[in-house]
């Protein structure tokens, strides 16, 4: 589904990804783990096609993310690590989602109402307005609702009460079939009991990349 | 199409709720109140009076006010969304780097035209209830060359948020620019002129690609079609072509300069790290 190929990205004379090579197949759960700087996000973001490589290549399912960008996006679900400051209000952030992704409004507020987010009495509120969690909630509900192939989360529980994670596992449970998730974290323990693959990044490069 | 009106939208209405879009929209509203309650329409100076003394006044504080607050309110769209992860999450969705760009060009556009517009609306309205006779003609040509203004700065302003990593070199680019094209280019000009080291037609062509420059000798040039006010700059420009040719210069060539501007800012959002 994914393969990355010598993934290099240099951001001046930094090396951020080091020539890189992985794979990532249907139904495999990973955890994506390293220090700070060590590539992680890089690589995501290389996957999602917001990198132009120095050198090699991802593909998704056989396409270009930057150059087939619609194409790959359609399969792909996005929880950053920490939710942006979106300005538009819940009702617009639905909107877009449902216009541009064609993403079912119902069914946004349904994983939201899963992920006990209230979702009907803050319509009109601005998202940046809502608390830490409420925003994390909403985007685990959109991630969900997408039903996307390749869903990655970077740090998806960092604003979740204990609750709020048990409720994220189970949806996740419910939706893990055929699909490649990726968990970017630093905290295996929370994602062991989702993940069947771990790989561990340092300078740059994949130093460990272990299944289970 | 459906995804770049709904980027226009959406951008449209994030605009309206900001508080910057309230401070701009006092602004230009209060000027023309502030010219009604000074009694500009009842002076008359260099045999201005009325509406047209009041349009000539807008007009020439716009020129100097309205580059600056298209270019520091928009100069963030961008810059500040790529700064904030915004831009990362939004674009996470499948929409076009195409639709999004120039969706939120058009959003842009209408937020920071309307404003200017519905102030010299309300000015004529208010004119015509006091029962003074209305200068559609200079009301139509105005219309036309704060169009082409709002375009060449919003285009020069998406061609510095495409490029820029940060807000703040982002709002510093944007100062410079204002400050150059309003006053160090003119001070340079002269002072060249005045060394005589360059013919006088090459630095009135320099001067007037500028577009706040061109926006202005043509305001003038709608009271004044003869541009005596200049004085011998008005030959240079006048023996160059007729006033109706220059004033339809200077709203096609802004428009296009914006244009240009937005387009090259397009291409470098296309072609670099989106995040």
């Amino acid at each position: 589904m994914i393969k990355v190929t010598n993934l290099t990205k240099k951001f001046g004379s930094n090396i951020s990804l080091d020539n890189v090579s992985c794979e990532f197949k249907k139904n495999e759960s990973i955890a994506l783990m390293g220090a700070n700087g060590a590539g992680k996000t890089t690589l995501v973001r290389s996957i999602m096609g917001y990198y132009h490589p120095t050198g090699g290549e991802v593909l998704i399912n056989g396409l270009n993310p930057i150059k087939n960008r619609l194409d790959v996006l359609e399969h792909i679900s996005f929880v950053p690590q920490l939710p942006p400051p979106i300005k538009l209000s819940i009702n617009e952030l639905i909107e877009y989602i449902s216009v541009s992704a064609k993403v079912d409004k119902n069914l946004m507020k349904h994983y939201a109402n899963e992920m006990k987010l209230d979702i009907n009495s803050n319509l009109h509120k601005s998202f940046f307005k809502l608390s830490g969690g409420m925003k994390q909630k909403l985007l685990i509900a959109i991630s969900l609702a997408k039903k996307s192939n390749v869903i990655i989360y970077d740090e998806p529980t960092a604003n979740l009460d204990p609750k709020a994670r048990d409720d994220f596992y189970r949806l996740l449970k419910q939706n893990e079939e055929d699909k490649v998730l990726l968990f970017v974290t630093h905290r295996l323990e929370e994602v062991k009991d989702l993940v069947n693959r771990q790989i561990y990044m340092d300078l740059g490069k994949i130093v460990s990349d272990e299944r289970f | 199409m459906k995804n770049l009106l709904l980027i226009a939208y959406l951008d449209l209405k994030e605009s309206i709720r900001a508080k910057w879009f309230v401070v701009y929209s006092l602004v230009f509203g209060g000027l023309i109140a502030l010219f009604f309650i000074a009694g500009v329409t009842e002076s008359q100076v260099m045999g201005f009076s009325g509406l047209s003394r009041l349009l000539l006044m807008y007009i020439q504080i716009t020129i100097v006010i309205l580059p600056i607050f298209i270019l520091v309110t928009t100069v963030r769209s961008i810059s500040g969304d790529r700064d904030s992860h915004v831009l990362e999450y939004m674009l996470s969705f499948p929409i076009s780097l195409k639709q999004y760009y120039w969706g939120k060009v058009i959003g842009r556009f209408v937020t920071v035209f309307l404003p200017v517009f519905f102030a010299m609306v309300i000015a004529v309205i208010y004119g015509a209830v006091k029962g003074a006779a209305i200068p559609w003609d200079i009301f139509f040509l105005y219309t036309g060359l704060l169009f082409a203004m709002s375009s060449a700065f919003l285009g020069i302003a998406f061609f510095i948020s495409s490029f820029v990593k940060s807000s703040e070199v982002a709002l510093g680019l944007s100062f410079f620019i204002w400050i150059f094209l309003l006053a160090f280019i003119d001070i340079a000009l002269i002072s060249l002129m005045m060394q005589e080291r360059m013919s006088s037609g090459l630095i009135i062509f320099i001067s007037l690609i500028n577009p706040m420059e061109i926006f202005r000798v043509a305001a003038i040039s709608l009271f004044d079609p003869e541009l005596t006010v200049m004085g011998p700059v008005a030959f240079y420009i006048l023996d160059s072509m007729s006033q109706t040719v220059f004033v339809l210069v200077s709203i096609f060539y802004p428009l296009f300069l914006g244009l240009i501007f937005a387009f090259l800012g397009y291409k470098i959002f296309e072609k670099k790290d989106l995040v």
